[in-house]
């Protein structure tokens, strides 16, 4: 059966905000996805929430383009948040 | 219904316990039989974790049959006492659940049937004027009702899937579908237990079980077998300890470690 496509795996955790990957496995479809997930990825009550993707759909830049995507940002030293205080009431920034 | 009931509630009731605790035993067991050799290892983990959750089960029923026992006066035998140290004749798990595990559309057959009859005898076993057992059953249910979800869908899978598999999944509801009267089928000591409002009355559960199974094997394109013949009814089954010569073996290797090594620790 290895002509299974392979899905990855996001959970939301118990307190988490959003859901996290958390690794890959084969199913037929996206259901059994789930299934396979709540088995092998959940079993110690990790999670309230499953997401599965088919790997082949995840476009994923490429390791190459590092330079040109990522390190402009690097001397823009003005777009964090560093220059004002925040307050204390705001979480998750 | 024939037999003769125990000669007191509570010995009726340590015969019930056994019952639920073997069928979880038993099947647990067939389970893990497929450790490491699954289809595929999504499929190992998931039939493990369902045979984990039916030991568990039977974990707690067979403590309380222990202290249910000992209640009567005999000294106090605990769950690896009940589980190791019984022949298969005392064993009261369903001829079904003993089944070799066969091919892998004979251990999902065999599954789907049970798993279907389980839920509602649990459902039931929720609202048993005993509270330990309603109790149990309460945590139970909500495991059983996955372990109902996964192995309707294989069923589907299998049945409705390539010509190959669909031959298998035919050959396998065929092969095991004679043990399924038993589940139904309520003998003396059910019936004081169902009077007492403790036990579930499986008979009323048939109609049931047989709407919903149908329903899965209809969309799986799997029929069932014409012939209406039923083994292990009129109280000459597995739960009066009558077994196929499968069980005997299964428990030869279930058991040879604490009986060799009576004192044996992990």
């Amino acid at each position: 059966m290895s002509e299974w496509p392979l899905w990855e795996v996001f959970i939301r955790s118990q307190h988490g905000l959003a859901h996290k990957h958390v690794g890959s496995l084969h199913a037929a479809d996206a259901e059994m996805a789930i299934k396979n997930a709540r088995d092998v990825y959940t079993r110690r009550n990790e999670g309230i929430s499953i997401w599965v993707a088919r790997s082949a759909d995840i476009h994923a830049s490429s390791p190459g383009d590092r330079a040109a995507l990522f390190e402009p940002a690097n001397d823009k030293v003005y777009r964090h948040p560093t220059f004002f205080p925040m307050p204390d009431e705001v979480k998750h920034i | 219904m024939t037999g003769s009931a125990p000669a007191t509630l509570d010995a009726a009731r340590f015969e019930y316990l056994l019952r639920l605790a073997d069928n979880g035993l038993v099947l647990a067991q067939r389970l893990g039989e497929w450790v490491g050799k699954g289809p595929v290892l999504e499929e190992d983990i998931a039939s493990t974790n369902v045979g984990l959750d039916l030991l568990g089960q039977a974990r707690l029923w067979l403590a309380y049959a222990g202290e249910v026992e000992a209640a009567g006066g005999s000294p106090l035998r605990g769950e690896d006492d009940l589980a190791y140290f019984r022949d298969s004749a005392d064993f009261r798990n369903l001829l079904l659940v003993e089944q070799p595990n066969g091919n892998y559309a004979d251990t999902i057959a065999r599954q789907f049937l049970f798993d279907q009859w389980h839920v509602l005898l649990l459902g039931q076993l929720t609202l048993s004027r005993d509270e330990r057992i309603a109790g149990i059953a309460a945590k139970a249910v909500k495991e059983v009702r996955y372990h109902v979800e996964r192995s309707a869908d294989w069923v589907v899978r299998l049945g409705d899937g390539t010509a190959t598999s669909h031959a298998r999944m035919q050959a396998a509801i065929d092969a095991v579908w004679m043990y399924t009267g038993e589940m139904f089928s309520v003998d003396a000591t059910e019936r004081v237990l169902i009077d007492a409002g403790i036990a579930a009355d499986t008979s009323a559960l048939q109609p049931t079980w047989q709407s919903s199974v149908q329903s899965v094997l209809d969309e799986a394109t799997i029929v069932i077998p014409a012939d209406p013949f039923m083994q292990g009814t009129r109280s000459r089954g597995g739960k009066q300890g009558v077994h196929t010569e499968h069980l005997a073996r299964m428990l030869a290797e279930m058991q040879v470690l604490p009986r060799s090594y009576p004192d044996a620790r992990w």
